[in-house]
């Protein structure tokens, strides 16, 4: 390791402007820790040479586990030797990012104990990452982690680490409690979550409402998004004080209705909830007229993923609506029946999107014992692909 | 044939790691699918090799690697044959 700082003029470029800096915070630590000092060596030479220097994989993780570190390492250790092995840990956060600030500071004192200091909080798996140990420090780091109650999260072709939005600990507009639902399947699934078994990686999020916000129904293998059945709360009264106060309901509501299933007279909103699509655009833009209905639950879509090896994919309804009461189970067996058939069939590094696209959607519900209904949507008032065999039949015979 | 023991098979597993080692990377259900084919449906299930693999691994002899998706691999130290 140099003692002596680098000059690294291309980083310095990033700590321009008002904006957080992740350049300023290694720089910050690498005052008294060498790996971080050596990050920033490595990472200024990256950028000089257009190409990264590190390199990803291999044989490195805890015994017993197939999951939660990452190996990663430098292609020029003896110029980096600080960062010659820089693994990455996926520890599993609590349900909706709640902590106490005494855990915030346990956590930041076993990573200073054991590896670069340096932390993401949080990656966009979800998970707490700590960046940097190096080989030897990954089983006394782990056993550090589950003295204090944490456990590793997920990565490979394992289920990832679930995640939820903060639902009804902070929000009104949750349907079901995603926290709840999120640490169950957690606790369910830790053999999977840490024995890797599948074809490729299956995510689990969940978003207590359609505003979705941990973005399930573009990230997550199963999707839970709260919704509800019946009818929009409104209270005319709010409504009439958001128009006196500006709000141009007509416009910024009514119009922007993608079904336009609602009506102002001026006096009165009224919605034709048959023809809701659960946007909830009007409840965001009138959070104090407007509420969920009240017979709320879930709906479950299946097989989303980000472009990382072929395009992008929404996930498709699969359960219109599921009352959310634990033990989930319904949710479980679900999982389960598309584990054993993706799990047999899928090829390596298939989502269960893709399986569905190859095999394609009607083959895929018979095989997990699901009958189709017109529910299941790619997205609102599209054809899902499925045939109606029984009524194909019948116009046949007829 | 009768059903063997999860030892038995965690055993039969190992040695089609050590046998393809360096030629093919197995994944867990690689080895599941082996495991029917040479014991019979009739007697392995999927539930009986996922504790056969968790024996093989809680007892150090395979352990993950990961190489574009995750596989079964020997530990470094066994990495030619041992």
């Amino acid at each position: 390791m140099s003692e002596k700082k680098r000059a690294t003029p291309l980083l310095d470029e990033l700590k321009k402007g008002p904006w957080p800096s992740f350049v300023r915070e290694i720089e910050k630590s690498a005052e008294t820790n060498a790996m971080a000092r050596d990050t920033l060596g490595q990472v200024e030479r990256s950028y000089e040479d257009k190409i990264s220097h590190w390199k990803h994989g291999g044989l490195v993780g805890v015994m017993g586990y197939g999951g939660g570190i990452i190996g990663r390492y430098s292609d020029l250790p003896e110029e980096y030797p600080e960062v010659a092995a820089f693994h990455t840990y996926r520890v599993n956060q609590p349900s909706g990012w709640f902590y106490t600030s005494d855990i915030l500071r346990t956590l930041c004192d076993i990573w200073e104990r054991h590896g670069s200091g340096l932390t993401n909080m949080h990656g966009s798996t979800g998970d707490i990452i700590f960046l940097g140990s190096k080989t030897e420090e990954l089983e006394p780091c782990f056993r550090d982690l589950t003295e204090h109650g944490f456990d590793l999260g997920g990565s490979g072709s394992d289920v990832r680490t679930p995640s939820a939005c903060v639902g009804p600990a902070r929000c009104e507009w949750a349907c079901y409690d995603t926290l709840d639902a999120c640490n169950d399947i957690t606790h369910t699934y830790q053999d999977e979550l840490h024995r890797p078994a599948f074809p490729y990686k299956f995510k689990f999020k969940f978003s207590g409402c359609p505003n979705d916000c941990v973005a399930s129904i573009a990230r997550s293998d199963m999707s839970v998004i709260g919704v509800w059945k019946d009818n929009i709360q409104i209270d005319q009264e709010k409504v009439r004080e958001y128009a006196a106060n500006g709000t141009d309901i007509e416009h910024e509501v009514c119009q922007m209705c993608p079904t336009q299933c609602m009506a102002w007279d001026g006096t009165k909103l009224t919605i034709d909830n048959a023809n809701c699509v659960k946007c909830m655009h009007c409840i965001n833009v009138m959070p104090k007229a407007l509420r969920p209905g009240k017979e709320r639950g879930a709906t479950i879509l299946i097989g989303a993923k980000a472009p990382i090896i072929g395009g992008a994919l929404l996930a498709t309804v699969f359960v219109p609506f599921l009352e959310m009461k634990p033990p989930y189970d319904d949710i479980k067996e679900l999982a389960e029946a598309i584990w054993d058939f993706w799990g047999e069939y899928g090829k390596n590094r298939e989502r269960v999107g893709e399986f569905i696209q190859r095999v394609g959607l009607g083959n895929f519900l018979e095989e997990i014992g699901l009958d189709p209904i017109p529910e299941m949507v790619a997205h609102p008032r599209t054809n899902p692909y499925i045939f109606f065999e029984d009524e194909l039949e019948e116009e046949e015979d007829a | 044939m009768g059903q063997p023991t999860v030892d038995e098979v965690a055993n039969a597993m190992f040695d089609l790691v050590k046998a393809t080692h360096g030629k093919k990377n197995l994944k867990a259900m690689d080895l599941t699918k082996a495991m029917i084919e040479k014991f019979g449906a009739d007697a392995v299930d999927k539930k009986l090799c996922k504790l056969a693999i968790r024996q093989l691994i809680d007892s150090g002899r395979c352990i993950y690697s990961y190489f574009g998706g995750s596989f079964i691999t020997l530990p470094p130290e066994n990495e030619g044959g041992g």
